[in-house]
């Protein structure tokens, strides 16, 4: 906005007085099977509420406008960009973030399936690739690397490569295909 | 960026939605799964000062075939909701409308995003569009003075504009006509993306002899359009070589990139008239 005025901020003036628009409203989130009460303004995202208002900080935030998927929950049970919803929308469904696939002490299988193929190096796309594939899993435990590869074009990972991504949630999922076998 | 800020009301039902829209005017926009209006309010491209969220309303979250053939698409149904509908709700003659599914965008866009919100964004190179196009759909409009009808030839009047008034809501889509032997495809620089041309085919056969059919081109123009010159020739008989052809040669020759364009939609057509006969 170079004919922007220096001197004049770049939003307009406003007060939760005067601007209903600004006014807070009370939410009540299910996240990771807690009822959270949240007193935000409308216009704040889920992943915002999340990072901000809850201190979940797994959940990251990248390009702000659902390009990158770092920021992907899942939403009763289906992987969602969390920047592209606003957290009152949310409310009256299930949120589910990076902080529930394990119980803090082990890791679950497919974050070590993560680690043991080497699928994250600086992390910072870590957490959307978890809950990418543990939505899309649940739904298709039977899918194979063809559609592994067209599921993780979702979301951006600037190192890895993406190969030991494909690998990792291949392997979750062959795993847990010989678990159900002998069941 | 963070969205300007708004005040936000749930709709409860579809009538309920359209006086809101109504009483609120141009300073009002209905929010469906998000994909796209959540994003141009993030860059402040778009900044309304109220949204209704229509996003509750099951009673649009719906699939069905009728009995006389034609397929209904409520407003709120999403890409992915589409994408893994079983027969029983989208028949074989409606396949195409769920292969189609896989190019929009990614998983976690289609699980939010909706058909109805496709077609009123309307995207010049948006799935749903073309195939409101090629496929004839008839769109079911709900405004304050009760509902109307629209083809999909006249909803798209340009890029992101149709014919929607802004205290109406788009709640049905209407595939009037099974289309077994269609195919779309498209090309995009990385799986995901808005693709830069794409094209549709629905064929008429009379057991395996090509009678005719419709071609409809995205990213060609503001709005998908219908390729007449090469429908002609599946009409006279042609090859689907020379029906590619004259799909391609139709375009304009001058311009950016006018040449790449004609290319691509050759080779496009072809490949769409090639699947959609093998069906
Ligand atoms: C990374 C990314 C990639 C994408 N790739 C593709 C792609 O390849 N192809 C593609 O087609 N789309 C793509 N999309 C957009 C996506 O398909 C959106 O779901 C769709 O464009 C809008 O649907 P929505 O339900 O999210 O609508 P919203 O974003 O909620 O609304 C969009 C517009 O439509 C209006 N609206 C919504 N519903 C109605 C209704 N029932 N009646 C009247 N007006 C209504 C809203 O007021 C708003 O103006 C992509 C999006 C992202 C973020
Ligand atoms: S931060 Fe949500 S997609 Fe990038
Ligand atoms: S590990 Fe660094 S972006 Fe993916």
């Amino acid at each position: 906005m170079s004919d922007h005025p220096p001197d004049l901020p770049l939003t307009e003036p406003a007060d939760a007085g005067t601007d209903p628009a600004l006014e807070r409203q009370l939410l009540v989130l299910d996240v990771n099977g807690a009822a959270h009460e949240v007193l935000c303004e409308p216009r704040r995202t889920l992943v915002d509420v999340l990072r901000h208002d809850l201190g979940l900080t797994g959940t990251h935030v990248g390009c702000e406008h659902g390009v990158c998927g770092a920021c992907t929950v899942l939403l009763d049970g289906r992987p969602v960009r969390a920047c592209l919803l606003f957290a009152v929308q949310a409310e009256g469904a299930a949120v589910r973030t990076v902080e529930s696939l394990s119980d803090g002490r082990e890791l679950s299988d497919l974050q070590q399936a993560f680690a043991d193929h080497h699928a994250l190096q600086c992390g910072f796309c870590t957490p959307g690739f978890l809950m990418l594939a543990e939505g899309f899993l649940a739904e298709r435990p039977d899918a194979g690397r063809t559609e592994i590869r067209e599921l993780v074009a979702a979301n951006l990972c600037r190192c890895t490569g993406y190969q030991p991504i494909v690998d990792a949630i291949h392997g979750c999922a062959t795993a847990r295909r010989a678990v159900r076998r002998e069941n | 960026m963070k969205p300007a800020a708004f005040r936000y009301h749930r709709a409860r039902d579809a009538d309920g939605a359209v006086r809101l829209l109504a009483e609120l005017g141009e300073e009002a926009k209905a929010l469906a799964g998000g994909q796209s209006l959540v994003a141009m309010m993030a860059y402040r491209l778009a900044r309304p000062r109220h949204l209704v969220d229509i996003g509750g309303l099951r009673e649009l979250d719906r699939l069905r075939t009728d009995a006389d053939g034609a397929l209904r698409v409520g407003a709120l149904t999403t890409h992915h909701t589409v994408e893994r509908a079983p027969d029983s709700l989208l028949g074989p003659g409606f396949a195409v409308v769920r292969e189609t599914m896989r190019w929009i965008g990614h998983l976690p866009i289609r699980t939010r995003g909706t058909a109805g919100g496709s077609l009123a964004h309307a995207d010049a190179t948006a799935e749903w569009c073309l195939l409101a196009v090629a496929l004839d759909a008839e769109l079911h409009v709900l405004g304050p003075h009760g509902t109307r009808r629209i083809a999909a030839a006249d909803f798209f009047l340009g890029p992101y504009t149709t014919a929607l008034e802004p205290d109406e809501l788009l709640v049905e889509i209407v595939f009037p006509h099974p289309a077994p032997y269609a195919a779309v495809t498209e090309f995009a620089e990385r799986r995901g993306d808005f693709a830069l041309a794409s094209a549709a085919v629905v064929l008429d056969r009379d057991g395996g002899t090509v009678r005719g059919g419709r071609v409809a081109l995205g990213g060609v123009g503001p709005v998908p359009l219908r390729a007449a010159a090469a429908e002609r020739v599946l009409a006279d008989g042609g090859t689907f070589a020379e029906c590619a052809r004259a799909a391609a040669d139709a375009l304009p020759e001058e311009g950016r990139g006018a040449a790449y364009r004609r290319q691509l939609i050759r080779t496009l057509v072809r490949r769409a008239c090639e699947e959609a006969d093998a069906r």
